[in-house]
């Protein structure tokens, strides 16, 4: 199993290295006249007004938090998906009792309008 | 399996021997074989990304009645790489307001990520890069890291277009990931396996695609909007945002952005192939022939949405994902639990 | 291979040093975003720590939740405050005595318990996804249920909070 992911781990590599093949050798042939105006940040020609690394909006997060969530319960819910063929009928429940809990949360945030976006 | 099945795993077998007859290490052998896997993916990466920026622009021109690119060569075929050429030598502007280290790495960590879900993809019985057992359960915690280099992208551009796109692209691709992980769910239920090779041969008889048709639904319109294409294209938005977080970037930087897109595309097209389409199993043809056609007949459906439907506004996209397909998605996994559970447990 | 031990090893150097770098970047960077950026790579290095020791299940959680959505939470919320000057958003401050003293006896409770554990060698078996699902269902059916109520708890805790601060403003 070790080797598997060690070849995975080359592939990882290579993925990571290749990209700058081409970029080195577009580097080494592409034209280089950069202007003031060129190196400015791009706006549809009007210079940019105050900074662009600004505050967003707290939705965003809202989003973020229930999105973690859920991924934490896919974590779970794999593991069951394997096994539950085999298992007895308390075993089957608890997941079914796990997943009404969350979607009751689901349901809250839903009915609360925080799925909502504004 | 098939007879000439055999094609590809034989010529991984005879370079592993001719490696080993030449260097008599076996882990210079073994190596060697890896390498030739990678150079492998690599190759089905860039090639298919070549034919689908011609075929994508053809398709699309064929849709709207015109003739698409028909200049260079034969029905403009050489167009892909007239276009390397002038991305090669197009000036690689850096604007002097990024921030330099992550802005240069997001398009290369993207490009990563992509490429290393391919490790995973089954193009036929026995041609796969590694037949892990945690087989797509691995796609999807690879996949999930294409999440940051499009932020980093956003942020380190420094440019409120840039940004914006950005923060889209994470609030879009993180509300479309948790239906897109619950579809596959399905799956792995019936199969009782994460492994690719087992959940193919699971379909020797029945294509998943039958008995799962909610989560495949859900899977394809997930996968859209995880890849950023239309009618998801929000991220990127023209009319909008100029180029979304790829404003800044030019030549070969903002060519590895499409580069990853394609090989996303090309990616979730072949899982929707290994999962719902029976993979390479198939009658009279060789199991990777099959393969191809499955996966160019998903290339061809994203293709035809990006050209059927106009892109939906954000409170749509965000309200979609959660309230229609995360539901669908957790219904879908109900439903096959108790149908399984109840006609054929394995007690 | 059979080098395979060496090669483990220096995997387990190799991602340890990852993670170790990545950490103190996390930690010295001027650059608020930078470090939440750099808090990912510590967590994939952890993940192929994780790999190292055969647990490719939590070495897949570990990417998927921590670097796929933890690091995205942190980055997002980085974003949201509101800084003067972002490169100069994680200033170093006074506290570098206390600040050590600290780490140390964190590290010493580290190595205390470390030496403390009788460590049994296992018995070579690879745990996988489908003993650690079928854990859950059967020993660990409870604390498996109070996962979930702490999941929904969470899940309300950020509705609650992002609802009341719209009703106040």
């Amino acid at each position: 199993m070790l080797e598997q992911y060690g070849a995975i781990a080359i592939l990882a590599g290579v993925a990571f290295i290749f990209p700058f093949i081409p970029l080195i050798a577009s580097a080494m042939i592409h034209i280089r006249r950069p202007t003031h105006e060129k190196l400015l940040a791009y706006e549809c020609g009007i210079d940019t007004i105050g900074r662009s690394w600004v505050q967003f909006k707290s939705s965003y997060f809202l989003y973020a938090l229930a999105f973690v969530l859920f991924d934490v319960e896919t974590a779970f819910l794999y593991p069951w998906a394997v096994v539950f063929r085999s298992m007895n009928a308390p075993a089957f429940l608890a997941m079914f009792v796990f997943m009404a809990i969350l979607l009751l949360g689901l349901w809250y945030a839903w009915k609360k309008g925080a799925l909502e976006w504004k | 399996m098939q007879e000439s099945a055999s094609l590809w795993v034989g010529l991984g077998r005879a370079i592993k021997q001719a490696v080993l007859a030449a260097t008599g290490a076996p882990w210079v052998a073994e190596l060697v074989h890896t390498l030739a896997g990678v150079v492998g993916i690599l190759s089905i990466i860039l090639l298919s990304a070549l034919v689908l920026v011609y075929l994508e622009r053809k398709v699309c021109a064929w849709m709207q009645m015109r003739l698409g690119p028909n200049r260079l060569g034969p029905y403009g075929i050489f167009q892909t790489i007239a276009d390397i050429i002038k991305l090669m030598t197009k000036e690689d502007i850096q604007p002097a307001q990024v921030s330099p280290v992550m802005w240069g790495l997001a398009p290369v960590l993207l490009f990563m990520a992509a490429m290393t879900t391919y490790a995973v993809i089954p193009f036929d019985a026995g041609v796969i890069f590694a037949d892990l057992n945690i087989g797509i359960f691995f796609f999807v915690a690879v996949g999930s890291q294409a999440t940051l280099p499009m932020l980093m992208a956003g942020w380190a551009s420094n440019n409120k277009y840039a940004m914006v796109g950005g923060m889209r692209t994470v609030a879009q691709m993180i509300s479309y990931e948790i239906p897109l992980v619950f579809s596959l769910l399905g799956v792995v239920m019936i199969t009782g396996s994460m492994k690719m090779s087992d959940i193919v041969k699971a379909q020797e008889g029945l294509w998943f695609i039958v008995t799962q048709p909610i989560a495949f639904v859900v899977y394809l319109i997930a996968s859209v909007a995880e890849t950023n294409r239309t009618p998801f294209d929000l991220v990127e938005a023209e009319s909008e945002l100029v180029a979304g977080p790829f404003t800044e970037y030019s030549g070969m930087r903002w060519a590895y952005f499409f580069l990853a897109e394609y090989a996303f595309m090309v990616g979730a097209s072949c899982i929707a192939a290994t999962l719902f389409l029976g993979g390479w199993n198939g009658p009279f043809l060789p199991g990777w022939i099959w393969f191809f056609i499955k996966v160019a007949a998903m290339i061809f459906l994203f293709m035809w949405f990006r050209w059927t439907f106009p892109r939906i506004r954000v409170d749509q996209l965000m309200s979609f994902g959660w309230k229609v397909l995360l539901p669908l998605s957790i219904v879908n996994v109900v439903v096959t639990g108790i149908g399984l559970w109840l006609f054929f447990p394995l007690v | 291979m059979e080098n395979g031990g060496l090669m483990h090893t220096l995997a387990f150097f190799l991602l340890s040093g990852i993670t170790l770098a990545a950490a103190m970047g996390v930690v010295f960077k001027r650059n608020l975003v930078h470090s939440a950026f750099l808090l990912s790579v510590t967590f994939l290095g952890v993940a192929g720590l994780y790999m190292t020791l055969q647990a490719e299940f939590m070495a897949a959680v570990q990417a998927l939740v921590y670097s796929g959505a933890v690091a995205v939470l942190v980055v997002i919320g980085v974003m949201l405050t509101h800084r003067q000057q972002m490169s100069r958003s994680n200033p170093p401050n006074k506290m570098l005595l206390v600040g050590a003293l600290a780490a140390l006896s964190v590290v010493g409770a580290i190595v205390w318990a470390i030496l403390a554990t009788p460590w049994k060698v296992g018995k070579g078996s690879v745990v996988t996804a489908g003993d650690i699902g079928r854990r859950f269902l059967t020993d660990f059916a409870p604390p498996f249920e109070a996962v979930a109520l702490l999941l929904l708890a969470a899940l309300i805790g950020a509705v609650v909070l992002f609802k009341g601060g719209k009703a106040q403003s």
